[in-house]
């Protein structure tokens, strides 16, 4: 049998781009190898309705075990790839063995960063790691968390729901920085104070007292050993192109782990996001059956904290202008992000038609004035 | 008095217990196309979510339910639109945003939750969901 797709790495952006090869007509054989035990499976949960209790941890898998089979999409979960030989054209496993590939796709996602001096601290990106949180969560009465971004704050926000008392420690200024604009930021500190929950910003983890148990939320850095032992450009991520593919041409990187080249960014990004590890995934399903295109898709994100839902379509870093559009009083807002009079960017908090109205303007790279954005009764979509 | 023999039988059937298969309800999913599929879908879960977990196409739930992504739309059979509960101000802004054309009996599939009231449901997915 000719050796077809082997795709390292069964996170959101693998799954998907097995999934779109099969719905564009890829034929041949497809190999999806995965380091941890359990069918793939959707990341976002575990930090969102599944510690809040709102969803089952066994809820979380992206397709049954049925669909594989039925798609002839070779599963191999708990497996681990060793190194990548690219004149072969084969992986080396572990475990011994190799598979040999046409196409190669590593979506190998990223690794927690270690908070050093806090052995005993849990983090969140894995299922194993969610099970345990909960289960610590349940015997704790106290719970300090490191790190005041979006994992830091939905985990600080589920156990404030459950009636623990909670610390967040943020060593930068505000909240969020890496993602959001100020009055974002400073929403969320409201928030969260008025739910009981006690944000130390400007404060390392070394100055914090101690707590029953210890979150740390710190971000996270890209798998990139195999692509680098293999002779491939690392930088911040796998470096690829503009199609995502790396400078050797049969084999491509997506997802978390891939560093590509952005209109968004204005030069190389490297998104942490579901949107990105799908929209990724599909577009080099498609290339590798004939259909490549440039990836031009537009970056988006949500978060689930307490009540407020916020959604974020494009990248706000390095606006001039923002305009606030709506009431901060009642919680229902978005804050328009511009540079050079240009729309780069929309946060929504709990106005989802505005962030839909967004993502259309950014993908058509349409004009939009700061006055219309600020006029609640001027309808994004007439912009569109 | 108990016995040594009844105890083990006790522990046995809890066991058996705690293992009984969640109560499930038949939903059915009709395509575009006209493709028709029932699915054994269990209470607690979502319409959505039966979808996924039985591969049904159609459905592409982008968000996992968090009413956010309008991916995964439905055209709810007539007869089945009263069971259902109101339309929340979050699903009603985003169905104003469905890739497909919003009818009056559209919902999102993620929204609705599996009661034993919801068995029959019937569904229609649109051409497309984005």
């Amino acid at each position: 049998m000719p050796a077809g797709v082997v795709i390292v790495g069964a996170g959101q952006a693998g799954f998907q781009c097995a999934f779109s090869l099969r719905t564009e007509g890829y034929d041949g054989a497809i190999t999806l190898v995965g380091d941890e035990d359990w069918l793939p499976y959707q990341r976002p949960p575990l930090s969102k309705g599944c510690l809040s209790g709102k969803q089952d941890l066994d809820a979380i898998a992206l397709r049954p075990a049925a669909y594989y089979e039925a798609n002839r999409i070779e599963l191999r979960m708990g497996c681990q790839v060793a190194s990548i030989d690219r004149k072969r054209l084969r992986v080396a496993l572990v475990d011994g063995g190799e598979i040999p590939y046409e196409h190669l796709v590593l979506a190998t996602g990223c690794r927690n960063r270690v908070l050093a001096g806090f052995e005993g601290a849990c983090y969140l990106r894995t299922r194993e790691e969610a099970s345990l949180l909960m289960d610590r969560l349940d015997a704790a009465g106290t719970v300090t968390v490191i790190g005041g971004g979006f994992i830091g704050l939905e985990v600080a926000a589920a156990a404030a729901g459950h009636g623990r008392r909670v610390t967040v420690v943020e060593p930068q200024a505000r909240l969020m920085q890496r993602a959001v604009g100020p009055i974002i930021s400073a929403f969320y500190w409201d928030l969260h104070t008025r739910h009981g929950v006690r944000i130390a910003l400007g404060t390392t983890a070394a100055e914090v007292a101690p707590a029953d148990l210890v979150v740390a939320g710190i971000g996270v850095t890209p798998r990139t050993e195999l692509a680098e032992a293999a002779g491939l450009a690392v930088a911040n991520g796998i470096v690829v192109d503009e199609r995502l593919r790396t400078e050797d041409e049969k084999i491509f990187a997506i997802g978390d782990c891939a560093a590509y080249p952005s209109r968004f960014a204005g030069g190389m990004a490297r998104l942490e996001s579901v949107q990105n590890a799908v929209d990724h995934g599909r577009c080099v399903a498609a290339a590798i059956c004939g259909k490549g295109r440039v990836y031009d898709a537009v970056p988006w994100f949500w978060t689930d904290q307490f009540d407020a839902k916020l959604q974020m379509a494009g990248l706000s870093s390095g606006y001039d202008v923002q305009v606030v559009r709506g009431d901060l009083a009642n919680g229902k807002f978005s804050v328009c992000y511009f540079r050079a009079g240009r729309l780069i960017a929309i946060d929504s908090m709990n106005r989802p038609g505005d962030h839909l109205a967004a993502r259309k303007l950014l993908a058509g790279g349409l004009a939009l004035t700061a006055e219309q954005a600020a006029d609640l009764s001027f309808d994004l979509k007439a912009a569109i | 008095m108990a016995s040594a023999g009844d105890f083990v039988l006790t522990v046995h059937d809890m066991t058996l217990f705690s293992r009984k298969p969640k109560e499930t309800v038949s939903i059915t999913y009709i395509s575009h196309a006209g493709e028709s599929c029932t699915a054994a879908v269990p209470v607690g879960t979502s319409v959505m979510e039966g979808a996924v977990s039985n591969s049904i196409d159609g459905i592409v739930a982008e968000c996992g339910g968090a009413c956010l992504c309008a991916t995964c739309h439905v055209y709810v059979d007539e007869a089945c639109l009263d069971i259902l509960k109101p339309i929340a101000e979050d699903e009603e802004e985003m169905l104003g945003n469905t890739f497909a054309k919003r009818q009056p009996n559209s919902r999102l599939s993620c929204q609705l939750s599996v009661t034993k009231e919801l068995a029959g449901l019937v569904v229609r997915t649109p051409e497309a969901q984005q």
